[in-house]
This record gives structure tokens, sequence and C-alpha cells, in this order.
């Protein structure tokens, strides 16, 4: 793992992607960031520009619009940029994989590197995907 | 009088199929071209509140609800019109009379295919522009 | 008229770029015309209703959207009652009015917590956010998820308030009455938020009524409408309560609107609370027979309208869903024509959009004449201008707090 990498266990900038949630997952990011878990103490941080962005964090089914608006967003973003699926929809779709609107499911746009499920995954298992996502980027860095 | 009473009064014969199934919801029906006149009566004399339009593909062709609220009492007039034409239904669009009904006219075109002739702005609300044409989500093909 | 085409970026979401949605037309600063795009969120769920049993679907509906998600399950067993005449035991209808008011009451706080942090008052959405959690903790305790309940069904409710629960329960809501004191005069009177949000993104009497809006939007404006009031489900014609009107239609008197209305959610618990009967959570269902039921609710946002038809099957033939944000959505059209680009972010989180429930919307096309603007942008701008009216405001106070420039 080079500099950047390193540089990324440390302090992760995240840039919240919404496909086409039912925003209970983006409800449950943003906590993250108040008074009870405060991740911000960890150095995680959101970001307004997916330039600025380690981390891709997305929610939601994505439907024909917000396909390419996420492919374009990670092509956008500068590599590595690794990517967290969040929510049982960006997972896998759940009950909205026959939907006349959604095409395919988040890893067949984008590589995603960390899955966390749950409708909605509770603050506190977000916490622990990305607690598990740095763990995995620490031990590539050991190969 | 009360208000279903105003409404008979007003439409006469043109309002039939009365039904009042639970205490505060009323089902009745016109038929396309008195639509205008009907939303008009309940809209701006009656003073009810526009809830939203349902559209169903049936059997029997394109059925449309109008739903009106008379929020003095909590009852729901809901008007019902049958477009029996399924290759093309065409009605008059009530966005005219008030803005409240642009999108979810817009939406029952895009959904069911039902043309609303007079809407100021007919275009996709929720589906990509190239969706493609005649190709409608919620019609029953059998 | 020379147009400077702005394209903000998903507004509603502070924190969140994605997806775009609104197209601001301004001259200067001020707004001309909004081009209002959905269809980011449109996920086709009317339609896989269809293929649903009857009993399926509140979990399906459950997720039209996050923070209103007991309204639609309530609304559409509402419908399917009304259409099968089912009659709900007494107890259920009681713990349904509890967890709709818990609901409103963290609704109403979250959004206290956005418009805060729109504005630049980030601790009000520190401090609106920290009295959430313990409302989130109830349905925890009392459901076994902190979101998405899956509490109602037809007939009744599918779990019951143990007893042990009961006192939890009080003490929540005994701490966070002076909690909403606390955001009351915090918000109420501070001269620069009252200065911020006094006649931005105004929608008056007539507008609200010719754009049929619901809810505290409606409410703000004067039109005093309040489905549990009006036509009662559950037993809210047992409870008293007061319906919060305000006239101006202002984002000050949406504020306040919803600030009050916290009140009156605590109120209206507390009563539950005290009348809880014993007995049954749930009617014994058969079939569903063939014919129409219409259910509504009085979601934080306004009514929640579910239309069910039924033949006889167990899968419906037709489930209209409408959410109270595609009505207030769509009265953006006037609220924020006129103001200037740094009320835009304020007027349209102000009617406390569901995108997720009305439908978001979509990409723009750039062009050689258009300046592009990101939500972060919009908040900025708005963050500044309360900043403005801070500096306008303490340079033109002497010590003791009162204007020397004569404004009072």
């Amino acid at each position: 793992m080079n500099i950047k990498q390193k540089a990324l266990t440390k302090s992760l900038f995240a840039y919240h992607a919404a496909t086409s949630p039912c925003n209970n997952c983006d409800i449950e990011i943003l906590d993250l960031f108040t008074p009870r878990h405060d991740v911000e103490r960890f150095g995680i941080t959101l970001v307004g520009s997916v330039r600025h962005a380690d981390v891709l964090v997305v929610t939601g089914v994505p439907n024909y619009k917000t396909k390419e608006k996420l492919k374009t967003l990670y092509e956008q973003a500068a590599k590595p940029c690794f990517v967290i699926a969040v929510g049982n929809c960006a997972c896998g779709r759940i009950m909205f994989r026959d939907s006349y609107n959604s095409p395919c499911p988040v890893d067949e746009i984008v590589p995603v590197d960390a899955y966390i499920p749950g409708c909605p995954p509770k603050p506190e298992a977000m916490i622990a995907g990305i607690v598990k996502l740095i763990e995995k980027l620490k031990k590539a860095e050991k190969k | 009088m009360n208000i279903e009473e105003k409404i008979k009064d007003a439409l006469c014969s043109r309002a039939s199929g009365w039904s009042r199934h639970s205490p505060k919801r009323v089902y009745f029906s016109v038929r396309k071209e008195d639509i205008l006149e009907t939303a008009k009566l309940l809209f701006k004399e009656l003073g009810m509140r526009f809830s939203i339009a349902s559209a169903t593909d049936t059997p029997q062709g394109i059925e449309i609800l109008y739903h009106f609220s008379f929020d003095k009492t909590g009852e729901i007039f809901s008007i019902r019109v049958l477009l029996e034409d399924k290759k093309s239904p065409k009605i008059d669009s009530i966005a005219p009379l008030f803005p409240a009904a642009e999108w979810i006219e817009r939406e029952m075109w895009e959904l069911l295919g039902i043309e609303f002739s007079g809407h100021p702005n007919l275009k996709h609300l929720l589906l990509v522009d190239d969706w493609p044409a005649g190709k409608y989500p919620l019609r029953h093909e059998r | 008229m020379s147009h400077k085409v702005i394209i903000p970026i998903g507004p509603y979401h502070p924190l969140q770029e994605e997806p775009e949605f609104f197209r601001l037309y301004v001259d200067g600063e001020k707004v001309v015309d909004i081009d209002i795009v959905l269809g980011y969120v449109h996920r086709g769920i009317e339609e896989l209703a269809e293929h649903k049993h009857f009993d399926q679907i509140p979990f399906l509906v459950e997720r039209i959207c996050g923070i209103c998600s007991t309204s639609h399950p309530l609304a559409y067993v509402n419908a399917v009652e009304d259409l099968a005449k089912i009659k709900v035991p007494p107890r259920a209808l009681y713990i349904r009015i509890i967890i709709a008011e818990l609901e409103r009451i963290h609704s109403h706080l979250l959004w206290l917590g956005l418009a805060g942090h729109f504005i630049g008052y980030n601790t009000v959405w520190m401090w609106a956010w920290k009295y959430r959690e313990p409302v989130l903790d109830i349905f925890e305790m009392v459901t076994g998820n902190r979101n998405h309940y899956a509490m109602m069904k037809i007939g009744g409710v599918r779990r019951d308030i143990r007893d042990q629960d009961l006192p939890i329960l009080k003490k929540t809501l005994d701490e966070l009455a002076p909690a909403v004191d606390m955001f009351h005069g915090a918000v109420m009177d501070d001269p620069v938020i009252q200065a911020r949000l006094k006649g931005v993104g105004v929608l008056t009497k007539q507008q609200a009524i010719d754009w049929c809006v619901v809810g505290p939007t409606a409410r703000a404006s004067g039109v005093n409408i309040d489905i549990r009031r009006d036509d009662p489900y559950a037993a809210y014609n047992e409870l008293s309560w007061n319906v919060i009107v305000e006239k101006d239609g202002d984002v000050f008197a949406k504020t306040k609107v919803r600030i009050l209305e916290l009140y009156e959610s605590i109120n209206i618990i507390r009563q539950c609370l005290h009348k809880l009967p014993p007995g049954e959570i749930d009617a014994d269902v058969k079939d569903i027979p063939a014919g129409e039921g219409i259910g509504r609710v009085e979601a934080p946002r306004g009514e929640c309208f579910h239309y069910v038809k039924s033949d006889g099957t167990n899968r419906p033939v037709r489930h209209k869903i409408r959410a109270p944000s595609y009505m207030n959505v769509a009265s953006n059209k006037v609220s924020v024509i006129g103001g200037t680009i740094s009320d835009a972010a304020l007027t349209l989180a102000a009617v406390d959009p569901c995108y997720c429930c009305t439908e978001r919307v979509a990409v723009v096309k750039k062009s050689d004449n258009q300046k592009i603007l990101n939500g972060w942008d919009l908040v900025r701008l708005s963050q500044k201008k309360t900043q403005d009216i801070k500096k306008h405001i303490f340079v033109n106070t002497d010590i003791r707090g009162l204007h020397t420039d004569g404004h009072g």
C-alpha cells in the first residue's frame, strides 16, 4: 500500500452518493456525525465534492437515472477510492429487484469494497463496517 | 342541503352510480366530457381540496378516479371516469383549473398512456426522457 | 432580461450532492423561475404492490420513506380496513397513535436540525438530533428497530407495548418537554433567526389552496386542515389537542408550526398512555373482499393518501400512493420565485420535502450560459446571509440589546 492508502486508514474523507434510497440509510449516516456517535473524532468527515473523497458511500437502489450518475461519480473520484455499499438496497436491492425502474444492483455499476447490510444499518454497524474496511486495507499493506 | 345533495342538484343526471360504501367515502361516475365542469364544481364552488387522482387499467377501459376532500366533514368524493378506448385514452386536463393537478396528470400519462388535452406541460415526470414510447408500466398486459 | 441559469445539485440534503433536482433561473440575485425535475428516487412501488399479497405490502410501503416510515403503512392498512370493513381492537388503535406521534416528534426534530444547519446554526442541528436519539431508542425498545418499525398490519398492530416499557416511555417524554422548551426559546426568540426566516419563501393562503398543499406547509399559510381532526382514524376522535395554524406562510411560520406541534404530540402520547386499554392488538382478518378503499393519515408532512382496489384475490388490483410531499414540493414553483439565491435552499427545505416520497429529480445539461452551484454552495450562501444579518443586528444595537437605528 502506498502512502496515499496509508493516509486513508488514518482519516477517511467520505462522499455520500444516494442512488435511489428511502433516505433512512442517509439519515443514519448523518446521525454518525451527531453527538451520540460522533465519528469525526475518528477523523471521518463528509466532503462536498467527489474529487476530495477517499471513500464513496453508496445508498439506495440504482434506477435508470441514477445509474449513469453513479458511474460518472466513480470515474471522477481520484483513485484509490473505495466504495462502501450501505443498506440492504445498495447491497442487493431487496424487494426492488423486480421493479421496472431498476436495471441492476450497485456492485454491477461500481466495484464495492465493503457491504454494510441492514435496513437501515444501525450507526454502530456502519462504524463496524468502516473499521473492517480499514483493517482490510491495512492487511493489504502488509502483503 | 348537505354537500352530496348539492352535487346531485348541480349535476343531475350527468352524475350516476352513486355509492357510499363507508360513512366518509363517496364515489360517483361522470362521463369524460363532463370532467372539467365537475372538477370546477367541486373545487371552485364547493371549496373542496384536490387530494390526488388514481388511474387503473381495467378490462372495461382505463378508469380514472379524481379524489376530492371536503375537509369540513372529512368526506372524500371520488369522481369516476371510464375511458373505454384503451388504445388512445384521452380526456380534458383539469390542470388549467388549479395547478395542483399538473404533476399527477403527467404521471398518469407516462405510466398509463392517458392523453390529457390542454395540459400545459405534458412531459415525463418520473421516468427517464428516453423511456421507450408505448411502454406503460402500470398497464396490465395480458 | 438577461437570464443566468444556476443549477443547484441536491439542496435537500446539505451533505449530499446526489441527486440534483432543481433548476433555478435567476436575474441578478433574484430567482425568476424554477424547474422542478423528478425521477431519481422512483422505484416503481405501486407496480410492485400489485405483485405482493396484502399482508406483504406494509413492509414494502414502509420503505417508501425512511422518515415517515409508519405513515405509509398506517394509511395503507386504513385503506384496506375501509375496503373490508375491518374493526380494529381499541388497544391497537391507541398503540398506532403512540407510534405515529413519536414519529412526528422524531421527524420534526430532524427537520429542525437540518433547518438549523442550513442557516448556519450547527448547534441547533446537533442538539435537535441529540434529543432525537432517545425517541429512536424508544422505537428500538418497543418495535425492535430505530427506523422502519414494521408495526402496522391489517386489523391491528404487530407488537404490543409491554407494561415494563411504559415508565421508560413516560420518562423520555418528560425529558423531551424541557428540550422542546429550549428549542422554542432559542429559535423563536432569537432576533437573527427571526430576521433570517421571516418573509422568506412566502406561500400565501390562496396559493396554498390552489396548489392543494397539506400538513404544516398548509397550516403555516392559514389553511386549517388536519386529517386527525377532520377525518379521524385510529382513536384520535377520543383525544384532544390543538391544531397549530399560523398565517404568514413564510419559513418562520413553518418553523413555529413544527415546534409547537412537538408540544401537542407529547400531549397526545401522554393522553394515550393514560387511556391505553387492555385487550387484543389485532383483529382476526380472513379474506379481503372485492371493492375499493381509501385510507389517509396526517403524516409529519401532511396528508398521506392510499387507495386500494381489490378483486377478491389476495393481491390488490391497484394501489395508489400519494405522499404529502407530492403536493408540497410542487408549490415551490411559487414560493421560491421572487426570493434570492441565498434563500432558495431554505425555502426548498421549508416544506420538509421527503423526496423519496415524492420522487427525486434529475440531471441537468451544461450549456455556455450556466454557472453551476452545488448543494454545499447553496447552503454556504444561506449561512452567509445569516452571518450578514447577525452583523447588522449587533452593530446596530447598543449593549442593552436595543436597536439604535429605530427598528424594533
